[in-house]
Parts: structure tokens; C-alpha cells; sequence
């Protein structure tokens, strides 16, 4: 048992993933405690997207087990799903309808009751008024991350996953979508799970940090910790010791122990 | 940007379980492809356009055939009822495969299959917009057969529903096979979509009874719906009976067809959740 899973939301065991010989994610432990924000880091093609998609049940795992709110991902989804939102780039929204139309859809979807109330709520949160009645397809790449994260929130999820979610924004847009997500967080006491490139970002909102290479987990503990254990000034540097293979302090023992409370 | 609104967190705001959680999942996929379809004129045009021309052509032909054919004097609507309900099986299995399709030029699956919404509820939301295609490409099809010719489908009385139903059923069950091709072979299958029903056209016997066929084809037409379903018409507009026979033979057919799409659906998608395409699907 890992030690913080009793209080965990998210807890993964030993999960895999293969494509044929090709092992995307190889025995990954780790568990995200409830109310805090972690972040997923790795290179690309570490695993990171793979991981979320297992998460989400939108990918099943080759072996390993994932929970999330205490339901047994994929096979229970249904049950959590409703608690559980998410963005990614690999994903879009329908480009011919407007951003009202495309939030009463996934309102409908996620059954809210008040739902002209909670999009009212969402456009105004997320600074979307200027173009709410524009197609979705002709916003640009900063406007449509905003709508994707304000289909996100829309459901007021209880589990958060993030899948790159500032990649396109210029720093003053990033900057506002991170201080509405702390916010969020503070308010709703949602579990965030956060894949980044951005290791200002990760320092920032991150309680705890999980670092993927080749599909391994390599290390784990808070960005004090970790930029601590590799003598290294911040994340960024953290980061590319991992990902260029440097990393041999202390890998093995935060691993297999998951986040330290 | 702001946090300062709340009205999800109380339990009362949301519903996801119940008949009328899962009605309003099947309407959210209805209220995106209404939004799609009814806010362009020119999707509605050419959902019309093409049975509306077919309908004009054979009804031309008719005019020119009848001064000199008995059969074709007794029965006028004949070649345009027949025209009429085939489009009704092609806007049926068109409307299924071309709701997913739109998914996936949209980049949108990911988004829908992690919300709650069930693939039941998903099919059933294909299903309802196929129906609204069809009356919609059909519908105008029917108005102009009757403006410019005087021909109204309705003529046929009651049976037309059973037709109809035994049509748009049929073509679900292609449809819902169609979807699970594209999905398990990408966007390359699209033409699938548009093609697949032609294959049965010859054996449906749409404009002529299905004892023309060869004798080693005839059983392969009785094991199709939309035959036993054109037979039936002709029957109707010839004989001016109704043959149970051709309508439960349909029917019968239809619930082994229907299965059958919705498995292929089915395993496609559970294939697409182990390979992990649900999220890398697009253009």
C-alpha cells in the first residue's frame, strides 16, 4: 500500500501500457492526494499523455490498476466520470459551433440542472465574453485553450486532469489561467493532476511532482525537495538532469514509495 | 479571470444517473448536430438536393413511359415512391455514419468519452439524428414530387410508416457498422460511408421484383430487409395489398441487422480504448 493512499484521489499500481513490443509506460506507481495539485513531468514520449488517457479510461492499461475517487478505472468510470474533468491538445471542440453552443452541449452532457447559470458563471470566469457567440473555429489558439478550460470546469469536477493546458498562451493569458486554477482549486478542493512543459508552472502550482522517463517513474517528492535532492537551482534544471539521464541521486526510494505526505 | 462562482458544488445541480440523465446525454448529441445542421442552409440543400434531382429524373421517365406501358399507367408512382423510400434507407445509414464522422474531423471523441456519456446513449443520439436527416433530405424530396408532379408519398396510406421504419431501421444497422469501420480503420474509411449502401441496391430491388434476379442471387435478396421492404411497395402500388409477410420477414431481418452494426460498433470501440485512439484521431 502506498502511504499516502488512504487519503489519495488518484492511485496507480504498477500500471502498463504496450503497444505491441513498444512499452509506453512500464509499472508506474504513484498516488495524487486528495485536494492537492501534482505534476506529471517527463520528455516527450515519457509517458505523460498515456498515463492521463489510462485515467480517464479512455485507454485501457496492458496491466496494473488504476482508482480514481475509489472507482476501478476503466470498468467503473461511468461512476466517476461525472466527478472528473479534463483538457488536452490532442483533443478539440466542434469548430462550427459557437462557444455558448458548445458549453450547453457538454452542460447537457454533464447534467447540470442550472446550466445557463453555471455557463454564465464559466464565460465570466475564464474571460470569455468578447467571443461567446463566435464558431469555436475561428478563435484563436490562446481563446480556444481558455474555452477547453472552461469546459473543464464546467462540471466543477472533483479530479482535474491537465494535459499541457497554458502550451499556447502568451505569459500574461498563462499567467491569469493559473491564478484562476489556484483559485478554482482553493474553492472546490479539486484533486489536479498536471502534465507541463512549463517548469515555472510546476513550481508555482505543484504540491508534488512525478517524473517520468521512458515510460518509468524516476522520481517523485515537491519541487523543494527535488530541487534540493539534485543541488540544482529550480525545477528546469531538475528537469533536464532527468530527462538527459543524469539522474542518479536517489531515484529508487522516493520512487517505489510514492508522494511523501 | 475570476473563481468566485458556484453552483455546481451543490449536490442538487448536477444529475448523471436515471432515465432522465441519460435523455439529456442522448439530447446533447442531438442539440450538436441540430446547432450543425439547422444554422447552414447550404447542409440542409444538399441534404435535399440529391433525392430531389433522382426524384425528377425518374419521374421523368415515367411521364415518357406511361402513354406506352399499362403497367406504368396503373401504377405512376411507382418508380418515384421507389426512389423516395431508398433514400430513406440511404439518409438512415448516412445520418448514423456521418454524426461520427463529424467526431472526428472535430477532434471531439475524447471529449465526449470522458464525460458520462454511455455509447448506448451515444448510438441512440446517432440514431435520433439520422431521423432528422432523413426527414429532412426526404421530406424535400417529397414536397417537390408532389409540386412538380402531383405524386404524394402518402398515398400509400399506413404502410408508408411501416416501410419507412423497416428502411431507416435497416439502415441504423449499416450505419452503426460503417461507424465501427471508421473507427477501427481512420478518416481512409470515410468513403465507406457513402458507399456501402450501394452494394445492396442491386439485390434490394428498388425499380424491379426480385424474381428478375438469377435464381443463386434470390436467396441472398431474401436475406436483405430493403428487399422484402420494395417488394412489399410494389405489391401495395400494384395489387393495392399489404403483404405481412415482406413486412415481418423485414422486421425480423432488421433486429438480426441492427444487432450486428451495434457489435461491430461495440468491439470497435472497446478495440480503440486497447490501442489507445480515441485521443489521436483527426484529420
Amino acid at each position: 500500500m502506498l502511504k499516502a493512499a488512504a487519503s489519495a484521489a488518484i492511485v496507480v499500481t504498477d500500471l502498463s501500457k504496450s503497444y505491441g513490443r513498444v512499452v509506453a509506460v512500464d509499472r508506474v506507481s504513484f498516488a495524487v492526494r486528495g485536494g492537492t495539485t501534482t505534476a506529471l513531468l517527463g520528455g516527450n514520449g515519457a509517458g505523460k499523455t498515456t498515463t492521463l488517457s489510462m485515467l480517464l479510461g479512455l485507454l485501457m492499461p496492458s496491466a496494473g490498476r488504476v482508482t480514481v475517487l475509489g472507482a476501478k478505472m476503466p470498468d467503473e468510470r461511468h461512476r466517476v466520470l461525472p466527478r472528473m474533468n479534463f483538457t488536452s491538445p490532442y483533443v478539440d471542440l466542434p469548430k462550427r459551433l459557437t462557444v455558448a453552443e458548445n458549453l450547453a452541449v457538454f452542460a447537457d452532457l454533464y447534467g447540470l440542472r442550472r446550466a445557463r447559470e453555471r455557463i454564465d458563471a464559466v464565460v465570466a470566469d475564464c474571460d470569455l465574453g468578447g467571443f461567446v457567440k463566435r464558431p469555436y473555429g475561428s478563435l484563436s489558439a490562446g481563446q480556444r485553450t481558455r474555452v477547453s478550460l472552461a469546459k473543464a470546469v464546467l462540471n466543477e469536477p472533483d479530479v482535474l486532469l491537465l494535459d499541457e493546458p497554458t502550451a499556447s498562451l502568451d505569459p500574461d493569458v498563462g499567467d491569469r489561467m493559473r491564478t484562476y486554477l489556484e483559485r478554482y482549486q482553493r474553492r472546490t478542493g479539486c484533486t489536479m493532476l498536471l502534465a507541463s512543459h512549463h517548469m515555472g508552472e510546476v513550481e508555482r502550482m505543484c504540491d508534488d511532482v512525478i517524473m517520468l522517463r521512458a515510460g518509468v517513474v524516476v522520481d517523485q517528492g515537491s519541487p523543494r525537495e527535488l530541487i534540493e535532492r539534485y543541488g540544482r537551482g529550480n525545477m528546469e534544471e531538475v528537469f533536464l538532469d532527468v530527462a538527459r539521464g543524469r539522474a542518479d541521486v536517489g531515484l529508487a526510494g522516493s520512487a517505489a514509495e510514492g508522494i511523501v505526505q | 479571470m475570476s473563481a468566485t462562482s458556484r453552483a455546481v458544488s451543490d449536490p442538487a445541480a448536477v444529475r448523471y444517473t436515471g432515465i432522465g440523465a441519460s435523455a439529456r446525454r442522448v439530447r446533447a448529441i442531438l442539440r450538436r448536430h441540430a446547432y450543425l445542421i439547422l444554422k447552414s442552409p447550404t447542409r440542409i440543400v444538399s441534404m435535399m438536393y440529391y433525392p430531389t434531382v433522382t426524384m425528377i429524373v425518374w419521374a421523368f421517365l415515367t411521364l415518357y413511359l406511361a402513354p406506352t406501358n399499362n403497367f406504368l399507367k396503373d401504377a405512376p408512382g411507382f418508380f418515384i415512391g421507389a426512389v423516395l423510400l431508398w433514400d430513406v434507407l440511404f439518409r438512415g445509414q448516412l445520418g448514423v455514419s456521418l454524426t461520427f464522422i463529424e467526431e472526428f474531423y472535430a477532434r471531439n471523441l475524447g471529449n465526449l468519452f470522458v464525460s458520462p456519456l454511455t455509447l448506448p446513449e451515444y448510438v441512440v443520439g446517432q440514431l435520433a439524428i439520422s431521423v432528422v436527416r432523413a426527414l429532412i433530405g426526404v421530406g424535400g424530396a417529397c414536397l417537390f414530387a408532389w409540386l412538380l408532379f402531383r405524386f404524394s408519398i402518402f398515398s400509400l396510406g399506413l404502410p408508408l410508416v411501416a416501410f419507412f421504419v423497416n428502411l431507416l431501421v435497416f439502415g441504423w444497422g449499416i450505419g452503426l457498422a460503417m461507424s465501427g469501420a471508421i473507427l477501427r480503420l481512420g478518416l481512409s474509411a470515410e468513403e465507406l460511408a457513402w458507399a456501402a449502401i450501394f452494394i445492396l441496391a442491386p439485390v434490394s430491388g428498388v425499380y424491379y421484383p426480385i424474381s428478375v434476379l438469377p435464381s443463386w442471387l434470390q436467396p441472398i435478396s431474401l436475406a436483405v430487409p430493403s428487399a422484402h421492404t420494395f417488394e412489399g411497395m410494389r405489391e401495395l402500388l400494384i395489387r393495392g395489398i399489404f403483404r405481412w409477410d415482406h413486412f415481418f420477414a423485414a422486421a425480423a431481418l432488421n433486429v438480426v441487422y441492427l444487432a450486428l452494426g451495434a457489435a461491430v460498433f461495440a468491439w470497435s470501440m472497446r478495440d480503440a480504448r486497447r490501442r489507445g485512439t480515441l485521443l489521436q484521431m483527426g484529420e
